[in-house]
């Protein structure tokens, strides 16, 4: 695309700089469910993320997006290839990693606030010392909480929440350890569109006020440009990256841009490329 | 009608529907000429029952007791077996199989075994009392545990929790609902075993007055030891359903109640 602003956001910046030791690997994966004959899931995945660097990975459902979440996480081993984070090979799962889904899961039997407060009462945490001064932890999730503007509902719970102030709680809860990395799979799915967009603008906020790198795994291609710096394409299965955008619209980025005649030139052109992957393999003439 | 005479009707339900039931009982019996050595009416029930009441007392306490028992070892064991169940995939594959088996032999078919082995009266009804009434508790805790959302494990791991803690903090918790519910109905289904086994081998206990009275033709008496097993089992369900309601408030999220719960802390 034709750069709209020249000017480099601090995160822009700290990218561009990081380009020789991406915070992020992955290179040549593959990943099969089942043995032998089973079904390819990915093959032959590459991609980089700086740090700091906010990406989005769209494509068409199936295509293994979800499976990449769990890959980089470690919560999932490849069949073959390598995925790096933060320059260590990924064997086992990550600890430095925050993570939010479409649905909140949130505890039911918990206030908001214990909630938020989750993973800090897990041992691991507690016992790398990052954790464990349970008045320091509190402060910080009440400090979160009001950033999201849910500072009056920490002591509600989340069942008397709407669906939007959920996916907040769940954003705060996935920063509460201050992850390097943050991986959202579809985290606005499941709701309308204001609260979707409102919660886009909220997103950035954290994202540049907290020094973390963002992963998006989205249905939404308005939302992965609204918010990346890069989107990247995938391919139906068995997945891999097909194209890769730059988004170069200036930050902070309000809703107007999604107006915006190049914005929106973008969006048909990611489209187009989710319809038509690999230029015209499979369609008629 | 309005809302709110509604509303009375739908409190008074249980209550009309009991007296209206007693009331087409005695009727019915006396209207008809039964002979109470077939059905004894009502007022003959409630005549047993003061006559013979120190006597139904004490049986019905021993009942209870053996109840009582065999329901805390089938609460403790059911919540052990239950959790291992529901947490480890190989305690799932190895001992389901084999509790399925066990639950589907007829419990009748198992107390003389029991009395074979330890004898009559409490030991073998605290036994069948606990048999009967575990295999709901294991079942509907395990259920807890095991149906946990795949995301939210995805998500403990994440930061790094550990089986434990996955159990601890998201599994038991969230098994707790499920585990009140099985109380309720295990605690009637420990009376049962209880009855059943007093019944089988036993000097004591209302299971062994109704076989007395029922060798002896005293049907009056066998209808108020039914009368006081029922309202033991009925009261015994409603304090569980009322701790059901206290520690697990959150799991029915009915407004009303939310509220209860809140301004009860």
């Amino acid at each position: 695309m034709t750069v709209v602003d020249t000017r480099l956001s601090p995160h822009m910046l700290a990218q561009e700089s990081s380009l020789s030791a991406p915070f992020v690997e992955l290179s040549d994966v593959k990943l099969m469910f089942g043995e032998a004959d089973g079904t390819m899931a990915l093959d032959g995945l590459s991609m980089t993320v700086g740090k700091g660097e906010f990406v989005s990975v769209v494509g068409p459902s199936g295509c293994g997006k979800s499976s990449l979440m769990k890959l980089v996480t470690g919560l999932l081993p490849c069949s073959a290839g390598t995925i790096r984070v933060a320059g260590d090979v990924v064997r086992d799962p990550l600890h430095i990693v925050g993570m939010a889904f479409q649905n909140p899961t949130l505890l039911p039997w918990r206030s908001t606030l214990r909630n938020v407060l989750l993973p800090t009462e897990v041992s691991r945490m507690k016992r790398r010392k990052r954790f464990g001064n349970r008045e320091a932890d509190v402060r910080k999730a009440k400090n979160l909480l009001a950033l999201v503007g849910l500072e009056d509902f920490a002591d509600k719970n989340p069942w008397a929440l709407s669906g939007g102030m959920q996916q907040r709680v769940n954003l705060c809860r996935s920063l509460i350890h201050d992850p390097e990395l943050l991986m959202l799979d579809e985290p606005f799915g499941a709701l309308d569109a204001f609260t979707r967009e409102e919660l886009w603008g909220l997103l950035q906020r954290l994202w540049q006020e907290h020094d973390f790198t963002c992963i998006l795994v989205t249905h939404d291609l308005r939302e992965a440009v609204y918010l990346s710096d890069r989107v990247f394409v995938m391919g139906p299965r068995p997945g891999r990256v097909i194209a890769e955008h730059r988004i170069d619209f200036p930050r902070p980025r309000s809703l107007d841009i999604t107006f915006e005649p190049e914005f929106a030139k973008l969006v048909k052109t990611i489209r187009h490329q989710i319809d038509r992957p690999h230029g015209a393999v499979g369609e008629v003439k | 009608m309005t809302r709110r005479s509604w509303h009375r009707l739908e409190r008074a339900m249980p209550w009309l529907v009991a007296v209206a039931f007693i009331a087409i009982w005695q009727l019915a019996v006396s209207g008809l000429k039964v002979s109470s050595i077939v059905l004894p009416s009502p007022l003959d029930t409630v005549a047993a029952l003061l006559t013979y009441h120190k006597t139904i007392l004490r049986h019905a306490m021993f009942t209870l007791q053996n109840t009582a028992l065999g329901f805390g070892l089938a609460i403790v064991l059911g919540l052990v077996l239950g959790v291992a169940i529901g947490a480890s995939r190989l305690a799932y594959a190895g001992l389901y199989p084999l509790l399925i088996g066990l639950n589907s032999v007829p419990k009748v078919a198992i107390t003389p075994i029991l009395v074979l082995w330890l004898g009559i009266g409490e030991p073998p009804a605290i036994a069948t009392a606990c048999l009967l009434s575990i295999f709901p508790i294991i079942v509907n805790v395990a259920t807890g545990i095991a149906t946990m959302e795949p995301e939210m494990e995805d998500l403990l791991r994440s930061f790094g929790a550990s089986k434990l803690d996955v159990l601890t903090k998201v599994g038991l918790p969230r098994a707790m609902p499920y585990f009140f519910a099985s109380l309720k109905i295990s605690i009637t289904l420990a009376f049962v075993g209880a009855v059943l086994s007093e019944t089988i081998a036993s000097n004591e206990g209302i299971g062994y007055l109704m076989l007395q009275a029922s060798t002896q033709f005293r049907v009056p008496l066998m209808f108020a030891a039914l009368i006081v097993i029922g309202l033991m089992g009925v009261a015994t369900y409603l304090l569980f359903a009322v701790i059901e309601r206290r520690t697990t408030g959150w799991a029915t999220r009915n407004q009303h109640r939310t509220e209860v719960h809140q301004f009860g802390n």
